[in-house]
């Protein structure tokens, strides 16, 4: 009897837990299919949009590469977006692993000096950078937003690489050292491949957030051909509110389902990466 | 001074070296002394001429760039601002912030001061004396040092060897190079200019070129904190972003946990499949989310407010975030967007730390008896909180940062009659933002900034001090 009645009450539990899961998993799915659906529904404004649409169309999509600069967006987005990741595993991957393997005068202050510059929030130097920019007219440069971008991310980028680096086995260097390598060799041939989990999550990270920068962009870009994805995004809907709203809708579902696509692929490695990240090593 | 024991000793270096080292016992101060005034004298009479030279490049260098980078041919009464090179003029420039505003004549406007470009330049030429300062600091060390090694009996070193051994030992130095450009540029002269903006009064009546900026000292900081209506602004707008900071840490990590706890449950079918389809909030791009939640919450066309009034729960639309008389309705649905946005992240973090947790443990408590509450709140809850203690912290500096969710959201609506240039959900840093975007207030918003800064800064070092960069530093 008892079984039989501890058999009933596994069954009711397990019912309210899928219950529960499938509540969370409509209210997770709902908002995405709904901005899907809108984007292939037939074009108009906010008040006709649905997840389901009646007669689906590619219109919208059309719109978008026709009747706005988005495919210049795109592009201009993908530049920033690689040429950050260039530069940040590049400079990151060097600098941590200064920090981590080489003595040498004045570490400690750099290393203290790197801490404090990275508890400025960004945008604080943003906005510095933007009445720098301003006042000498290098405003509206893709490339400067690059760089920006790149040293804004850096002393956080190197804290993770050095972290990584310092939990290096150093016998495979010592053991180089001693048959004659040279550092840069060392580095490139034994410490480089270790580090490969960072290096992907500082590349990732890199790669895809110049896709979701706002502020930057914002402040230091001007010209309408010169804008990236997330400003292009932001300006669909705050300028033609409610007559546009499907062609708002297509321009984020590609804008967001290639880096959906990636997180997912590689979300082990960017929570293991953000973890240590909070740890410093 | 010299002691005949010393005296000695330059004799038998003088017998080991091949060139002599100068005068036997001459007190170290001396040559620091001449190095100190004219750059690598000091090692010149150190007989080292190589290092001599070194010195003397970078002092006759910095005197070269600043007469040719200068005015001083122009045979008029010297003045910083018409005559003066890179140093002088630049340090004039930071100092006065210009003397000459733009001015319509006859002939058509003026040149005037630009006071953000002379403020610009005069930092950088700052920086630039502050290295100088360093590069002269170091001829003089190494002019006593050297001496004083001498006088104890050293063996000399030729500037070929001291040259070679510093350059062997600078690799790092070389290698750091680049990134560290890059930082002092682009972070941390922004940093120092935003700083010193702070103290002037840049901001929409005074623009560059066409108006002078000036230094006012605290004046700023005076308005903030003691003008009633930025008093309140600030008050109001820092005590919601606390509050927000608190509830979206917790709401998040609250729900993170609990999904995270229920997926773990061996009664679950297809744990991956509702894991994969609860992460796609944290996959999807954010701005991408909070402007399509933006679209749904619209009070006019939006579709959340036509289903209240088709279900008849409410009369007539709900303007979400723009109905100055519910400044609270607008906050608990970015906390509710935000709970949405962030709660994925928890639970594949704490479902990481879950799947570690040896089964053994659950299996000791359960000989004791201890029921399915009792084993998550003294097993699975103290284990988790270790681990994630770190990100919670991080969460909570992010969150008081969000500029995304809140700008994207509400754009800082609805409007509050009582805030200036601020309405009622939006953040010290959206505020800071429209400040200086759309108002143009800089000298305020680099205020902003620095207690931002502080605030941040704060949380961050008692967050450090726990963690084991600070110890391995």
């Amino acid at each position: 009897m008892a079984s039989a009645n501890q058999r009933a009450r596994d069954r009711v539990t397990t019912a309210l837990l899928h219950l529960q899961l499938l509540a969370v998993a409509v209210v997770v799915v709902f908002p995405l299919l709904w901005v899907v659906g809108s984007s292939f529904g037939p074009g108009g404004g906010l008040a006709n949009a649905g997840p389901i649409p009646a007669d689906a169309t590619l219109d919208n999509y059309a719109e978008l590469f026709t009747q706005t600069d988005y495919g210049r967006w795109y592009l201009n987005s993908l530049y920033v977006a690689v040429l950050n990741m260039a530069g940040s595993v590049a400079l990151s991957a060097l600098c941590g692993w200064v920090f981590a393997r080489i003595r040498f005068r004045g570490r400690k202050a750099s290393m203290l000096g790197i801490l404090i510059l990275q508890m400025f929030p960004s945008f604080l130097t943003a906005i510095a950078v933007y009445m720098l920019f301003l006042n000498f007219g290098l405003l509206d440069s893709l490339t400067g937003l690059a760089l920006v971008s790149i040293a804004a991310a850096l002393p956080y980028n190197t804290w993770l690489m050095k972290g990584y680096t310092d939990n290096l086995p150093a016998s495979l260097d010592e053991a180089a050292a001693l048959d004659g390598a040279g550092r840069l060799t060392i580095f490139r041939k034994i410490v480089l491949p270790l580090m490969r989990p960072m290096l992907t999550f500082v590349a990732i990270t890199s790669f895809t957030a110049p896709w979701m920068d706002f502020i930057l962009p914002r402040l230091l870009l001007q010209s309408s051909d010169k804008q990236t994805v997330a400003i292009g995004l932001f300006q669909l809907i705050t300028d033609q509110y409610a007559n546009d709203f499907t062609t708002f809708a297509a321009g984020a579902v590609v804008l967001a389902v290639p880096i959906t696509i990636l997180y997912i692929v590689l979300q082990r490695h960017l929570v293991t990466g953000a973890m240590a990240g909070a740890e410093k090593g | 001074m010299t002691t005949t024991t010393t005296s000695a000793t330059p004799a038998s270096t003088r017998d080991r070296a091949p060139r002599g080292p100068g005068r036997a016992g001459l007190p170290a101060a001396v040559p620091g002394l001449a190095s100190a005034l004219v750059w690598g004298a000091g090692q010149l009479i150190n007989r080292q001429a190589g290092k001599a030279a070194f010195f003397f490049a970078g002092f006759a260098g910095t005197i070269v760039w600043e007469i040719a980078s200068g005015n001083y041919y122009a045979g008029m009464d010297f003045t910083a601002r018409a005559n003066g090179g890179f140093f002088i003029r630049g340090l004039w420039g930071l100092a006065t912030l210009g003397t000459q505003p733009r001015e319509m004549t006859l002939t058509g406007l003026t040149e005037g001061d630009n006071s953000i470009v002379l403020m610009a330049n005069g930092l950088i030429a700052l920086l630039t004396l502050a290295l100088l300062a360093v590069l002269w600091g170091w001829s003089v060390r190494d002019a006593v040092r050297y001496r004083a090694a001498l006088n104890a009996g050293g063996a000399a070193e030729t500037s070929r060897a001291y040259f070679r051994r510093l350059w062997e030992g600078s690799f790092a130095y070389i290698v750091l190079s680049p990134g560290m450009v890059l930082l002092v540029f682009m972070a941390v002269l922004p940093v120092l200019f935003g700083i010193l903006v702070a103290f002037t009064n840049y901001n929409r009546d005074n623009l560059p070129p066409k108006n002078l900026v000036d230094w006012v000292g605290f004046d700023n900081f005076a308005t903030i904190f003691a003008v009633p209506s930025w008093t309140e602004t600030f008050g109001g707008i820092l005590g919601w972003t606390v509050v927000w900071a608190v509830l979206a840490t917790v709401t998040t990590y609250a729900a993170g946990m609990l999904q995270a706890v229920l997926l773990a449950s061996p009664k679950v079918k297809f744990p991956r499949m509702w894991r994969s389809v609860f992460l796609l909030p944290w996959a999807v791009p954010a701005i991408v989310s909070a402007l399509v939640f933006r679209s749904m919450f619209n009070g006019q066309f939006g579709p959340v407010s036509q289903w209240l009034v088709d279900l008849g729960i409410t009369d007539e639309r709900v303007y979400w975030f723009t109905d100055p008389s519910h400044p609270n309705l607008a906050r608990a649905v970015a906390l509710l967007v935000n709970l949405w946005l962030g709660f994925p992240f928890f639970m594949a973090l704490v479902g990481g730390v879950l799947a570690n947790i040896p089964e053994s443990y659950y299996e000791a408590a359960r000989i004791d008896g201890a029921g399915p509450v009792q084993q998550f709140r003294h097993i699975t809850l103290p284990i988790v909180q270790r681990t994630v203690m770190p990100l919670l912290v991080l969460s909570f500096v992010h969150n008081f940062n969000n500029f995304g969710v809140i700008y994207f959201l509400t754009e800082g609506g609805p409007d509050n009659v009582d805030y200036r240039f601020a309405g009622s959900t939006d953040l010290l840093v959206t505020w800071l933002f429209k400040l200086t975007l759309d108002n143009r207030l800089y000298n305020i918003g680099a205020v902003m900034s620095l207690v931002v800064f502080v605030i941040v800064g704060a949380i961050s070092v008692l967050n450090l001090n726990r963690t084991k960069a600070i110890r391995e530093l």
